[in-house]
């Protein structure tokens, strides 16, 4: 079966997509729809789903409503915004990025980019 | 032992101020930025040894004739209850002072290896839920984003090269293949290793300036570095024009990075970094003769010799 990162990732595709809070069970059922997924994610348990679904939530990817149930769960925030995230990090100006990842290019200023931008023909 | 603590302190402040500014300012490491990088890391390396080493000999003068006798004298007092007398107060000032910066040093090592471990952990867990393995380049993995964008998130087995949906637009593809080469080059140098012992140096030590202008002269150097690997697969048209593409595409501009106190410094130094970078392909100098290298690897090599003779030869002598 699946490794719980894989299953992580596609409830989270799949909670991205709906947009609105949606059941275990509901995933469960998502989840074995999917076309890409063999036999083996059709014994997708329950219990599996809400594990990753817990795990999900720890991260703070994932929100539950609580109150009634069964429990309905959603996306904290969208792909969108994550990803504007996690390249706020990338293209941050902070010292700490240098040592966290190496990127190709530093930003340049604005100025210097519309220069490179004429040089290459594209303004 | 006393003059042994002054030509410490000599060579302490020399590798602290001049010797730094000295070498950021020289010309030669573009052409030639493997032994420039070795150089860097014996400066700091000596400077950081021979800065403990000459508090610590002062403060040992009184207990012994050299490091060993006077470590062992220390030690009578600190665990066989010794008499004291024998120190005065500017001995026992020393030698905390010593104590203090070896711990300093080591700690902010690892408490900056700790933080940027715990970064990548949770940069790699969004990632992995955002992007999607590039199927033909193993490694690899694109996020849906506009901005040309192409960096590596080192972590041995799991290192990963990101690319953007961006850049892939924009880039040809050989143009693409030297934005990997490059990344791939960061990733087999270890260059993370080099960029977390100098982002360490600079958090240790903020109010020594030359400690930023190591940080800055080293991640330019490894960019050269990459960039020279990179020069193996394809010519320097196809390196300048992907820098310039990607360059452009990256005006500093971000609003929450614009509105940080400070942060208005640091594009400025990508910006020289990138020019550097480009001026260097441009008018290709040739490296340095192998007589100038070997001159200055034997240079970085005696550096961290001088130090570590001085303290630890006349122990083994005596």
């Amino acid at each position: 079966m699946a490794s719980l990162g894989e299953l992580e990732r596609a409830v989270m595709d799949l909670l991205w997509e709906t947009q609105e809070a949606v059941t275990a069970n509901t995933l469960r059922d998502l989840l074995a729809q999917r076309p890409s997924q063999g036999e083996e994610a059709k014994e997708l348990a329950v219990t599996t789903v809400l594990t990753v679904l817990s795990r999900l939530e720890k991260k703070g990817l994932v929100e539950r409503e609580r109150g009634i149930r069964p429990h309905r769960y959603q996306a904290v925030t969208s792909r969108a915004e994550h990803t504007a995230e996690l390249m706020h990090e990338v293209l941050g100006t902070a010292t700490d990025r240098e040592a966290v990842l190496a990127r190709f290019i530093g930003s340049v200023s604005d100025g210097e980019a519309a220069t490179l931008r004429k040089l290459l023909g594209r303004d | 032992m006393f003059w042994t603590s002054y030509f410490l302190a000599l060579l302490a402040v020399l590798l602290a101020w001049p010797v730094p500014i000295l070498l950021s300012r020289a010309r030669w490491p573009a052409r030639s930025p493997f032994p420039a990088m070795v150089l860097w890391q014996a400066v700091a390396l000596a400077g950081g040894l021979s800065m403990i080493g000459a508090m610590l000999v002062y403060g040992l003068e009184p207990l012994g004739d050299n490091l060993v006798s006077g470590l062992r004298g220390l030690a009578r007092i600190l665990f066989s209850n010794g008499s004291v007398d024998r120190l005065g107060f500017w001995h026992v000032f020393a030698l905390s002072t010593a104590a203090l910066l070896a711990a300093h040093l080591l700690f902010t090592l690892l408490v900056t290896y700790v933080r940027i471990q715990r970064q990548r952990f949770r940069h790699r867990e969004l990632l992995h839920l955002l992007s999607s393995p590039d199927i033909e380049r193993p490694g690899t993995v694109v996020i849906n984003h506009p901005t040309p964008v192409a960096y590596c998130l080192p972590g041995g087995a799991r290192s990963v090269t990101v690319l953007s949906d961006g850049l892939m637009d924009l880039l040809e593809p050989a143009e693409l293949r030297a934005v990997l080469v490059h990344e791939n080059a960061h990733l087999e140098q270890r260059h993370h290793l080099l960029l977390w012992a100098f982002a360490a140096w600079r958090s240790a030590l903020p109010w020594l300036p030359t400690s930023r202008l190591a940080q800055r002269s080293v991640s330019s150097l490894i960019e050269m570095l990459a960039d020279d690997v990179a020069l193996k697969e394809v010519d320097e048209a196809t390196l300048i024009k992907a820098i310039m593409i990607v360059a452009s595409g990256n005006p500093a501009d971000d609003p929450a990075g614009a509105a940080g106190e400070g942060a208005l410094a640091e594009p400025a130094a990508d910006s020289v970094a990138v020019a550097g970078r480009l001026s260097r392909l441009v008018e290709p100098q040739p490296p340095l003769e192998n007589a100038r290298r070997g001159l200055i690897l034997a240079a970085a090599g005696l550096l961290l010799a001088a130090p570590t003779a001085v303290l630890v030869v006349p122990g083994l002598l005596g």
